[in-house]
């Protein structure tokens, strides 16, 4: 599978809900439609949350990972302006 | 603009909404609004306008706290009786945000003052009492081309309009001249609800936050009209007035004036 070109990382580390959401929010705002923000997290519900919000705002879920027993990394795609 | 962490938190509910988000916020923190009177309507109006961080409120009002306005001025208290409005309303607003630079003008809004007044706001919220100072809001928000949210209550019932010029009606599309004084009662002489000015004050605050983040529909051409014991609300259109004498094709009014002051004070 090709790899994913990322333009833009956002690390929320250490956030709990809303502000992962909020933060997530703003990292989306940051970049074009069409690019990629990867965002990694150790907040459980906020793997959950921020996918389910994403598609909600009308973007891409391209990737939920748990990369260790308390870390995950998301990748959305941004499909509509702001 | 950054946000500070304080401030993500602060707005955290804003900047979620898709229709507001970070850049929507952004421009509420940049935005200055005018509001006349720091009354039954102006405490609700700043109160919610300063709690979103709108950047800039001004507050005209050269009245002072009086015991009988506390059933329904919120931003007022028995601490502040006998201060001037717009100064009480500046301290409770700067308490309950920082952000925001709250100014105080201790004036009567006049023909002599309005047009400096208003100039350098983005928006007009009017919160006055009186038919002669609704139609002076109205005849220079028409002049300087100024979105105005204009707000009227009495006893059981209140209407809000959203005035934007060169767009839509004005309030003399609707009515060309004042009523006589003396016809429509004050609400001195005929009573109000204390909670309905902060309904009206409310929807007036939402108009404004609207206009303010580009989103949703103004209350343009319609008069809002709600009435408490029903529990109605009705949406009446005001058709734009071609022959208007304040937004016409050929305005008749071409200066401001002031008209007597035989009228009622909330």
């Amino acid at each position: 599978m090709e790899d994913i070109k990322i333009d833009k990382k956002l690390d929320i580390r250490g956030e709990v809900c809303p502000y992962t959401l909020v933060k997530s929010k703003l990292g989306v705002e940051d970049i074009e439609v069409g690019q990629v923000i990867e965002i990694i997290l150790d907040y459980p519900e906020a793997a959950k949350s921020i996918p389910a919000a994403m598609l909600n705002y009308g973007h891409s879920v391209l990737k939920v990972e748990k990369i260790n027993p308390k870390e995950w990394i998301i990748q959305i795609k941004k499909e509509v302006e702001d | 603009m950054e946000f500070s962490e304080e401030q993500l938190k602060r707005y955290s509910r804003h900047i979620i909404l898709p229709e507001v988000g970070g850049k929507g916020q952004k421009k509420i923190s940049g935005s200055k609004v005018l509001i006349v009177g720091a009354g039954g309507l102006g405490c609700p109006v700043g109160y919610y306008l300063a709690a979103a961080g709108v950047g800039t409120i001004a507050l005209v009002d050269n009245d002072h706290v009086e015991l009988s306005n506390l059933q329904r001025q919120i931003a007022h208290s028995v601490k502040t009786l006998g201060v001037n409005k717009a100064e009480s309303a500046k301290q409770t607003f700067e308490a309950l945000n920082p952000d925001v630079n709250v100014i105080a003008v201790k004036e009567r809004i006049s023909s002599k003052n309005i047009l400096d007044l208003i100039r350098d706001y983005d928006i007009v919220v009017d919160g006055t009492d009186n038919f002669p100072t609704r139609y002076l809001i109205n005849d220079a928000c028409v002049m300087l081309k100024k979105p105005l949210v204009s707000g009227a209550i009495l006893r059981f019932e209140g209407q809000v309009t959203t005035i934007l010029p060169g767009e839509g009606p004005c309030y003399r599309c609707l009515f060309e001249e004042p009523p006589p004084a003396g016809l429509v009662p004050s609400c001195q002489e005929a009573g109000v609800l204390g909670v309905l000015p902060g309904v009206i004050g409310a929807l007036q605050a939402t108009e404004v936050l609207k206009l303010i983040i580009g989103k949703g529909s103004p209350l343009k051409g319609n008069l809002l009209i709600y009435d408490a014991l029903g529990v109605n609300f009705r949406k009446v259109r005001i058709p734009k007035n071609k022959d208007c004498p304040a937004c016409g094709s050929d305005p008749k009014i071409k200066e401001l004036t002031d008209l007597p002051e035989e009228y009622c004070s909330i």
